[in-house]
């Protein structure tokens, strides 16, 4: 076979592994990952995953990228072809002078290959026959070889790979061992049999990590939740949402259990469905616990008549929205930022949400934990905005924090003291012009305080009531409360370019990387563009100003209406042809390649005449 | 329907109850339920067992979903918290609810609408979780709000207002109740308060899932003749099984009684039940002898009422999942939240 130019590139490249789900590739092509991360080499894995337990194909991509670019990148330097399901896919996806590490053990016709690749063949599968008689053996072990060959291949550290088994199998050490062995088998007859400079693509030693940790988005969310005072945590299993509950579970048990009596401070209801799941969490809202739920679009679906009610009613709720491709069921194990518009509308009549878009594990685990404060404070529900690609991938991101004198906001609640010294108590009364009215708690007072909670329309104090003036006064008054949300929700992020220009972006959540890398390309190649990265809804002034600012704003989004431009425009008063969308949304995370190149275009056709000129 | 406010003035001569309350403290607004409505004799029904239980009027939390039925709340222990909520999903709301303070008395009021139709998935999920709770169905067997439709209780051939025939299967919650794991279930009469005032006793004392249907004659749209939820079908065809007493722990039993019609049980509280058996050898105790005998009622068009099943040692949610004893909504900071060194041990295990 004729030999490419290769592809070379030190701590700077893209290796995708292509498997069949269920064959235990994941946990060692996590190793793989966390290896290169413990050389000092920050690295970006994403699972690409099908909505299937076995059999069917299974991605693992991992960027490795010393410049921290931790978005997707596009494109695929290696490919490690395990699934023959897959691989006329996948070797079409490799870059021209890239690399394909198959399984050679049995000879394949030329045809399959192409001629601009390199090829790198081990015999996994006799290599593995030859050592291991047992059948799931056979098939584990073969996944540590070809880590071992690969690791030969790219200079990766052997020891830190051990290291790492010591780690997952503390006191299994026969696991230990045989992990070891079968590590040193790859190794051993990669070492013997190609020459270790048939791949250019080079891990080296760096210190581009730092202190930076390597979590899920959907683990952070649920030590969030745990930080945050959450004591009922409901749930129904959906995909990409439920390893959160399970996590908050898990940190639980740690965590949250009575040394003295063992007894749990917590209680986990994982309900018959969303209706219920929410149901439980308004009810433990209204009775004063810090209660969720965490769910995925279809979820949300369900739960929209009750999100309505605890809108109307003021029922501090937290719901975690991982979100995945719709609509309907779509695709549940793709990402996407699609339900903006159910999340923020939720519900029938004039209804609107608090969303805070988290665009990363770390600002997960925060803003899990601030959503607690935020729906006590506004007695309502707060969405936390995450996705799938945040939520189920290892991302590196900034090591959590928290104050030590940090205290739950438990927000406007009327004591039996209070109710005793004769505090007037008016549950939808607004009596610090916030439109923040104060709630008691059941069982407060024997005789003060006592009110009933109702989705149909009352006065200011509790009482059913059909009369038009008092429907609009409290109308208005949750308007208010929401104009107080704008100013207490996070605000958001601005990146200004060096230069002055008349360009904009606006994005959100987990495009927060590939966006970060793509203007580092747009800048290099003379585009400059201010950007600004909107953390919450109701949108804080700063955005409405960001816009005015500019001619042109990019809004960059991972859906196909433009749902966060959409919201732009409802919200602010906007000539549509300002915002420009770029929109991404085949399921995939979107790319710094596409981001930039998009930009890109769409500057080229506007630089020729202002946006002024245009208008006038 | 009545338009007149209730005087908030009390007589001085009404009779106080062990925790210092009269009867009409434990009243809630004027009924706008039709004169005569069978909701509004179990309301009542629930003041009077409130009152001899003597509890704490705040220490109640009154949840129901949508439909006549649970306009009820509003019209008893009006110092007590009460939660309109969405149709058919009450019992999800009352177990956060429950979850969040264990301490309160929950009382859950439903109707079959509520609980057979567009509910019954979470009539029958609570009653599987074993939520420490009063539920009561008003059962009439038709939809009042909306002027007559049907519900899913009403039998099979029962012939609605305007004359139509019901021909769908009737959905018997007590059956229901039972197979689903309710510790504590019984069917009484809107009409009978001597026997529901002490069921209703009964049920706030169980430490459980304690289910309660009671059948409640619509007067606007379904007391007429070929109805099977009238007040005279129901009186011609009750099938009364016992009747019981609530003695809290501390009194002294002293009205005598025939040997072998008297049954008593302490439940968990340590409140004793007092059954006196009517008629047949019936042990409620014996959860397939009750699902039998109440479908052998069933088939037979009888409404049998009573304490059809208890579990005296029940388990509720709470011990299920192993909370605290202190209310979940009484933990703050200090108690909920791990701190930062804590949080930088997770941190060093995600490097």
């Amino acid at each position: 076979m004729k030999t490419m130019p290769a592809l070379a590139a030190v701590n700077d490249f893209v290796v995708k592994f292509a498997n069949v789900n269920g064959s235990g590739s994941a946990s060692a092509n996590e190793l793989f990952a966390r290896s290169i991360l413990r050389m000092g080499v920050p690295v970006s894995p994403r699972n690409i995953f099908p909505s299937n337990i076995q059999g069917l194909p299974t991605w693992y991509e991992v960027r490795v990228t010393e410049k921290g670019y931790l978005g997707r990148r596009g494109g695929v330097d290696m490919m490690v072809a395990m699934n023959p399901q897959t691989w006329a896919q996948d070797v079409k996806e490799i870059e021209p002078g890239g690399y394909l590490f198959y399984d050679s053990t049995k000879p394949m016709p030329s045809s399959m290959f192409r001629d601009d690749i390199n090829v790198i063949g081990v015999p996994l599968t006799a290599i593995t026959n030859a050592t291991y008689t047992d059948a799931r053996q056979r098939q584990l072990f073969k996944n540590i070889i070809y880590l071992g060959a690969l690791s030969v291949l790219l200079d990766i550290d052997p020891e830190e790979i051990k290291r790492l088994f010591g780690e997952q199998y503390k006191g299994k050490e026969k696991l230990l061992d045989s992990n070891a062995k079968a590590l040193a088998l790859g190794r051993d007859w990669t070492s013997q049999h190609l020459d270790p400079d048939s791949v250019k693509l080079t891990v080296r030693r760096a210190n581009a990590v730092g202190n930076r940790i390597f979590v899920e988005g959907n683990n952070a969310a649920a030590l969030g939740a745990v930080y945050g005072g959450a004591t009922v945590c409901a749930w129904y299993p959906i995909t990409p949402s439920s390893s959160l509950a399970e996590a908050f579970q898990t940190h639980c048990k740690r965590l949250r259990h009575d040394k003295e009596t063992g007894k749990a401070k917590y209680a986990i209801v994982q309900a018959e469905d969303e209706l219920a799941s929410i149901g439980i969490v308004i009810g433990a809202g209204w009775n004063g616990s810090r209660a969720f739920t965490s769910t995925s679009g279809p979820g949300i679906s369900l739960m929209t008549e009750f999100i309505g009610l605890a809108y109307f009613a003021e029922v501090p709720a937290v719901i975690v929205n991982v979100q995945r491709g719709g609509p309907s069921t779509g695709m549940p194990t793709r990402t996407q930022q699609s339900d903006l518009l159910s999340c923020a509308y939720a519900s029938n009549g004039d209804t609107k949400h608090v969303l805070l878009f988290p665009e990363d594990p770390k600002e997960c685990f925060d803003f899990a934990a601030q959503a607690f404060d935020l729906a006590d404070r506004l007695q309502t529900p707060i969405f936390v905005m995450t996705d799938l690609d945040i939520g189920m991938n290892h991302r590196l991101c900034q090591p959590f924090q928290w104050d030590e004198n940090r205290v739950f906001d438990r927000g406007k609640v009327m004591t039996a003291e209070e109710l005793e010294a004769g505090k007037t108590f008016g549950r939808y009364l607004d009596v610090d012009g916030d439109g923040i009215p104060f709630r008691t708690y059941p069982g407060t007072h024997p005789t003060k305080g006592s009110y009933f909670t109702r989705g149909t329309t009352k006065d200011e104090y509790a009482k059913y009531s059909e009369e038009g003036p008092v429907y609009v006064r409290n109308m208005e008054r949750l308007q208010k409360k929401f104009d107080t949300a704008r100013r207490i929700a996070p605000q958001p992020v601005r990146y200004s370019s060096p230069k002055a220009t008349r360009f904009g972006v606006i994005y959100f959540g987990s495009t927060s990387p590939a966006m970060a890398e793509a203007l580092d390309h747009l800048e290099a190649d003379g585009h400059h563009v201010n950007a600004l990265r909107v953390r919450a809804f109701p949108f804080a002034q700063a955005v409405e100003d960001f816009i005015h600012e500019h001619d042109r704003v990019f809004v960059v989004e991972q859906n196909r209406d433009g749902q966060l431009r959409s919201m732009l425009m409802n919200e602010f008063t906007l000539d549509a042809r300002k915002l420009v969308p770029v929109l991404h949304y085949d399921g995939t995370p979107i790319t710094a390649r596409f981001i930039a190149a998009d930009i890109a275009k769409k500057l080229g056709q506007f630089k020729v005449v202002s946006f002024e000129k245009a208008a006038s | 329907m009545t338009y007149i406010t209730k005087p908030k003035l009390h007589h001085p001569s009404l009779v106080k109850n062990k925790a210092g309350y009269t009867r009409r403290d434990y009243e809630g607004a004027v009924s706008t339920l039709c004169a005569g409505c069978g909701h509004d004799s179990i309301s009542a029904a629930i003041i009077q067992a409130c009152y001899e239980l003597d509890i704490l009027p705040h220490q109640m939390a009154k949840l129901s979903g949508i439909g006549c039925s649970s306009k009820a709340p509003t019209y008893f222990v009006g110092a007590s918290h009460g939660f309109n909520t969405v149709h058919g999903r009450m019992p999800s709301v009352m177990t956060g609810a429950n979850l969040a303070n264990r301490d309160l008395i929950y009382m859950g009021v439903s109707g079959d609408g509520d609980s057979a139709s567009i509910g019954l998935g979470q009539f029958a999920h609570i009653m599987r979780r074993g939520v420490n709770m009063t539920y009561i169905v008003m059962n009439n067997g038709v939809y009042g709000l909306t002027k007559g439709q049907f519900s899913a209780t009403a039998d099979k051939g029962s012939i609605s207002k305007k004359g139509q025939a019901n021909s769908d299967e009737s959905i018997d919650l007590v059956s229901l109740a039972i197979l689903m794991g309710a510790t504590f279930v019984a069917r009484s009469f809107s009409g009978d308060k001597h026997q529901l005032v002490p069921l209703i006793k009964a049920a706030m004392s169980h430490k459980g899932a304690a289910f309660l249907d009671v059948i409640s004659p619509c007067v606007a749209f379904n007391n007429h003749a070929g109805s099977t939820k009238s007040y005279d079908y129901v009186r011609e065809h009750n099938e009364a099984l016992n009747r019981i007493d609530v003695i809290e722990s501390r009194e002294e039993i002293t009205t005598q009684y025939d040997p072998g019609t008297l049954t008593t049980v302490q439940q968990h509280d340590g409140s004793i039940l007092r059954l006196r058996k009517l008629g047949e050898d019936y042990d409620p105790s014996d959860k397939i002898a009750a699902m039998k005998r109440v479908q052998e009622g069933l088939a037979a068009g009888e409404v049998v009422t009573g304490l059809l099943y208890l579990d005296a040692a029940p388990k509720d949610l709470h011990h299920h999942l192993n909370t605290v004893e202190a209310p979940l909504n009484t933990l703050g900071t200090s108690d909920l939240c791990p701190g930062s060194a804590t949080l930088d041990r997770i941190n060093a295990g995600l490097r």
